[in-house]
């Protein structure tokens, strides 16, 4: 029992509530030219800091989603935690263990394996040349959950009612399927690895709004039923303030804001989550006319000096361009501005 | 009961997947094309032919005793002199040319699939390790590849040709013939299947199935051969349909150059530089008859092979 | 130009159907939609991937991808006839009378060509322009749309672009030979949330201004409700309800367009559940027979199953569902 002895050194977070603790987070991407390209063309490396330097914590039984537009980071810290990429730097902490403590690799298999993920292609994520009782039993067999043959069918007809399909449908394959159900298929497959943590990235965003909230409401139950933890990606603030307790903003590798579901959505702080909520359509048809976002968001490549997001912040100084903000607590949210900080924003 | 129940499920497995072979859209192609239609029962009728060669020829080429000279350079049927004994006629050494060709094809065929399947097993292995683990082993696989790709195949399966029968020991060259002739084809071709499976799998490797097969904890190995293999196969079929023609030629030219398979069991090749000698003393059907099966047999399976790549590729259905 | 008289709408579409022809027989992938939209109007097309809106556009545009074709019905525009043209008349039509705009800007634009060069050709092939007077149209035409610097701007590749202002560029290409009627084929589905509401408040400035007409095909009801005067709500191939936006979005009576709404989450309301309709949109190859929400419809009855309902009048609006027949609402007063 090696593995024990390598636990033991971590320390447990102060609050045993806290299941993921992610501590300043960072991965780069080398998007260098070829070596010969550098070399002729003189231009050095470029690394684009897709994640940097976030930081948060999920509590057990929470809801953390993550919002932001398309590359801002969220599905890379989404594949992160899961141990899909290695971090470039900063911790993950799953239940009081250090995910990137070195000489580990057994023992973060088996935390790894309490955490499984819902995909958010249903056309990519199940292989198409398998069956679908094969793939729903791939993480039973990967963990040897169950060996006998029958007892593996049983219990994959149970997942597969559970996520509302038919035991039959195990025979099938998954082009058989329409969206939706794949998606089904794809959350019965998480479920059968037995996971505590459900990572989700934009599990909903392929599908119609009919299915979407199908499977929305599919997720909320099985969430009851089996006490799960999710940590969902999204860039719908509608379905994110649906599903949520918790949220976190990212704007181009960087954590903005986060704060508990209402409080973040009745006052925002940071002015970017701001635009964001502004820039929503507005459903009720209660005239309220929605200002668009001024500007664009820059290349990660070269992100802006300071905060990423002065030059599209309406109440940006010269300190916001020089000075990288960090995350703060203020009435319960945590908010990385410095215009919050100095009381220029409420 | 349990053997009951066993086998009506292998029959039921056996009728699901007919049902989705007739249903399917190759099987719709297929029917569509008269070209490939005739190709594949030209094909089927030359593969049953050489399967079956012991019991379709009137003569055994391969035996000597069978042989008799007196019958040598018998015309076929239709010529003057010809008999229905020799329908196409014999060579100079009284060898009936059916049978002969009947036989030869089985060889020709014989080394054509053996020296694709190694080359699949290569290439494929090589391309899929290149494609999934990248970087340096990427790097390298590929650059092999490159290189040998630069040099004719013909000049690589005669340098490989040469190097086994010098490496092999004296007087079992010709036991050991039909081996090395399917080694040097196989190792000439594995590039174009390493290139396909590698270009394929660096797709498929980043679609969301595989990943999901990491975060589940397979393991690489499992994951290449259970989920990225499947998927890959589709272009490697094509490609081994076109190798095989280019490796029945390849045997062929071989052969024909005299360092293919032993002259005693002729293949099609070995038959084709017999006849040479007497193309010009009025004996044209010592190589008439095994170049047309041999120009026939390759063109057919080359078609099959570009029915196959219009019909696995979707973007011209 | 032609002046269309007040009363004629500017694009009418009567009994349209689109089939496409299978080796399992026919599909019918449009079927029997009528709809009219009058000059400026913003005419939204909801509905699930696979209902039929975007063939309905691309019909209307003479677009259909083959196999698929208008087994029936007429697409008229400004009084004419436009579903039956020849493909080089149908071509000069396109563009010059109809702009589209397509979901992914990069396909609409060839990238071996400069904005410049794409926007003075398609300027200089409809309007009797010099290619100076072109020029400094498509230079006028990118400043309109909202691009800074346009002067320079003009002469860079597509790919120079990001995602929104090369959606600004498809709409500016739109737009440049002043069309009646634009289609506008999920315009704003591959853009950032913020970036969407850039293009749709300058879709709907622009439109105003101009006086264009445009057919907004969406899956998205925010958009809808956002930019739209009337909507089409389409299912299975067919229009389910029609009608002015306030009532679709707010006082919804087809029970599909019912379920729809209620299954968008929105920001404040705190439910549990959302509304959600069982089931999926059927495949064009498992169409029932009536009306083809029956198996997902919570307020089914027998007439369902075997009449398809057409559509009638109710309030504002057009709906095509049997419970307001006007036996079923007698009975429903009778209650």
């Amino acid at each position: 029992m090696t593995d024990t002895a390598v636990t033991t050194t971590d320390a447990r977070p102060a609050d045993a509530r806290t299941l993921v603790k992610v501590d300043d987070l960072a991965r780069y991407f080398d998007v260098s030219p070829p070596l010969l390209n550098r070399l002729i063309e003189r231009t050095g490396r470029a690394v684009v800091r897709a994640v940097d330097g976030v930081s948060f914590e999920i509590g057990r039984g929470e809801t953390f989603s993550l919002v932001g537009e398309s590359g801002c980071g969220k599905s890379t810290v989404a594949r992160l935690i899961v141990g899909l990429y290695r971090p470039t730097d900063g911790s993950i902490v799953f239940d009081g263990v250090d995910m990137g403590q070195p000489g580990a690799r057994s023992f973060r298999q088996g935390v790894q394996s309490r955490m499984q993920m819902i995909f958010q292609d249903p056309y990519a994520s199940l292989n198409p040349r398998w069956r679908v009782t094969n793939i729903i039993a791939e993480p039973i067999h990967a963990r040897r959950l169950l060996t006998d043959k029958a007892e593996v069918n049983r219990r994959v007809g149970e997942l597969l009612t559970q996520v509302g399909l038919s035991p039959k449908d195990g025979e099938k394959y998954p082009h058989e399927f329409s969206g939706g159900q794949r998606q089904r298929i794809s959350i019965a497959r998480a479920l059968a690895g037995e996971p505590e943590f459900l990572i989700c990235d934009e599990p909903t965003s392929a599908l119609d709004v009919s299915v979407q909230s199908q499977i929305l409401n599919l997720m909320k139950e099985l969430q009851r039923s089996f006490n799960l933890t999710y940590l969902f990606i999204s860039h719908d603030l509608a379905v994110v303030y649906h599903v949520s307790t918790t949220v976190g903003v990212m704007y181009l590798g960087r954590l903005v804001e986060w704060a508990e579901t209402k409080t973040l959505f009745n006052r925002p702080k940071h002015p970017y989550t701001r635009m964001l909520l502004d820039a929503i359509p507005d459903l009720e048809m209660t005239g309220r006319q929605r200002v668009p976002v001024a500007g664009e968001v820059p290349s990660p490549i070269n992100p802006p000096s300071g905060c990423p997001f002065h030059p599209r912040c309406p109440h940006a100084n010269a300190r916001c361009a020089a000075e990288r903000p960090v995350l703060r607590v203020f009435d319960d949210t945590h908010v990385a501005c410095h215009a919050v900080e100095e009381g220029r924003l409420s | 009961m349990v053997a009951i129940d066993h086998s009506s499920g292998v029959v039921h497995r056996a009728r699901d997947l007919a049902h989705r072979f007739f249903d399917s859209d190759i099987y719709y192609s297929f029917r569509a094309s008269k070209v490939t239609m005739v190709a594949a029962g030209v094909t089927a009728v030359m593969f049953l032919g050489a399967l079956f060669a012991p019991l379709l020829s009137p003569q055994n080429p391969f035996d000597p005793a069978a042989l008799d000279l007196l019958d040598a350079f018998t015309p076929p049927v239709w010529v003057e002199g010809g008999g229905w004994k020799y329908m196409l006629g014999t060579d100079d050494q009284g060898r009936d040319l059916f049978s002969a060709i009947l036989y030869g094809s089985r060889i020709s065929l014989g080394v054509g699939f053996a020296a694709v399947l190694f080359a699949m097993l290569l290439g494929i292995s090589a391309g899929l390790l290149a494609g999934y683990v990248g970087g340096k082993v990427d790097a390298t696989i590929m650059r092999i590849a490159d290189v040998q790709i630069s040099f004719p195949s013909i000049l690589i399966v005669l340098l490989i040709d040469g190097v086994l029968r010098g490496v092999l020991p004296a007087g079992r060259h010709d036991d050991l013939a039909l081996i090395v002739v399917v080694l040097a084809i196989g190792f000439s071709s594995w590039p174009q299947f390493a290139r396909t499976v590698r270009g394929s799998t660096l797709v498929e490797k980043n679609k969301e199935y595989v990943q999901a097969a990491r975060v589940i904890g397979r393991q690489p190995l499992v994951i290449m051969l259970r989920h990225v293999l499947p998927n890959v196969m589709g272009p490697v079929l094509v490609i081994a349909t076109i190798s095989l023609a280019v490796a029945i030629l390849s045997e062929a030219t071989l052969s024909f150059l005299g360092v293919g398979v032993p002259p005693t069991e002729p293949s099609l090749g070995t038959l084709i530089r017999i006849g040479q000698d007497f193309l010009f003393s009025g004996e044209w059907w010592i190589v008439i008859f095994p170049g047309a099966t041999l120009a026939i047999l390759v063109l057919a399976v080359n078609l099959l092979g570009d029915w196959l790549r219009d019909a696995l590729n979707p973007k011209l259905r | 130009m032609i002046v269309v008289p007040a009363n004629q709408p500017l694009l009418e579409v009567k009994n349209l159907r689109i089939e496409f022809p299978t080796r399992r027989g026919t599909l019918v992938a449009v079927n029997d939609v009528s709809l009219h939209i009058d000059p400026g109007e913003v005419l939204g097309v909801v509905g699930e991937s696979g209902a039929g809106k975007s063939l309905t556009g691309a019909a209307i545009i003479g677009l259909l991808e083959p196999p698929g074709r208008i087994a029936e019905g007429q697409i008229m525009l400004e009084g004419r006839r436009i579903d039956d043209l020849p493909y080089e008349e149908m071509r000069r039509i396109r563009g010059r009378r109809i702009g589209a705009i397509f979901q992914d800007p990069l396909t609409s634009l060839n990238p071996l060509y400069t904005v410049s060069r794409q926007l003075v050709e398609t300027i200089m092939t409809h309007l009797p322009l010099s290619e100076k007077e072109a020029r400094a149209r498509a230079i006028e035409l990118l400043q309109e749309v909202g691009i800074p610097s346009a002067e320079e701007r003009v002469d860079h590749y597509p790919h120079q672009f990001s995602g929104g202002m090369r959606q600004r560029v498809v709409i500016a290409l739109a737009l440049c030979a002043e069309p009646r009627l634009i289609i506008a084929d999920e315009p704003t589905t591959a853009l950032d949330v913020s970036i969407q509401a850039q293009i749709i408040s300058l879709l709907k400035r622009l439109c105003k201004e101009h006086q264009t007409a445009v057919m907004l095909v969406t899956h998205d009801m925010g958009v809808i409700a956002e930019a739209a005067d009337r909507v089409a709500v389409m299912y299975s191939g067919r229009i389910a309800e029609i009608g002015p936006v306030r009532e679709v979005v707010l006082n919804a009576k087809h029970p599909y367009t019912h379920g729809l709404m209620g299954s968008i989450p929105h920001i404040g309301h705190d439910v549990d559940e959302l509304t959600q309709i069982q089931g999926a949109m059927p495949r064009l190859t498992e169409i029932p027979a009536g009306c083809a929400f029956n198996p997902r419809c919570p307020k089914v009855f027998d007439r369902c199953y075997h009449d398809r309902p057409d559509l009638q009048p109710v309030e504002a609006s057009e709906v095509a569902c049997h419970l307001y027949d006007a036996e079923e609402r007698r009975a429903a007063a009778g209650d």
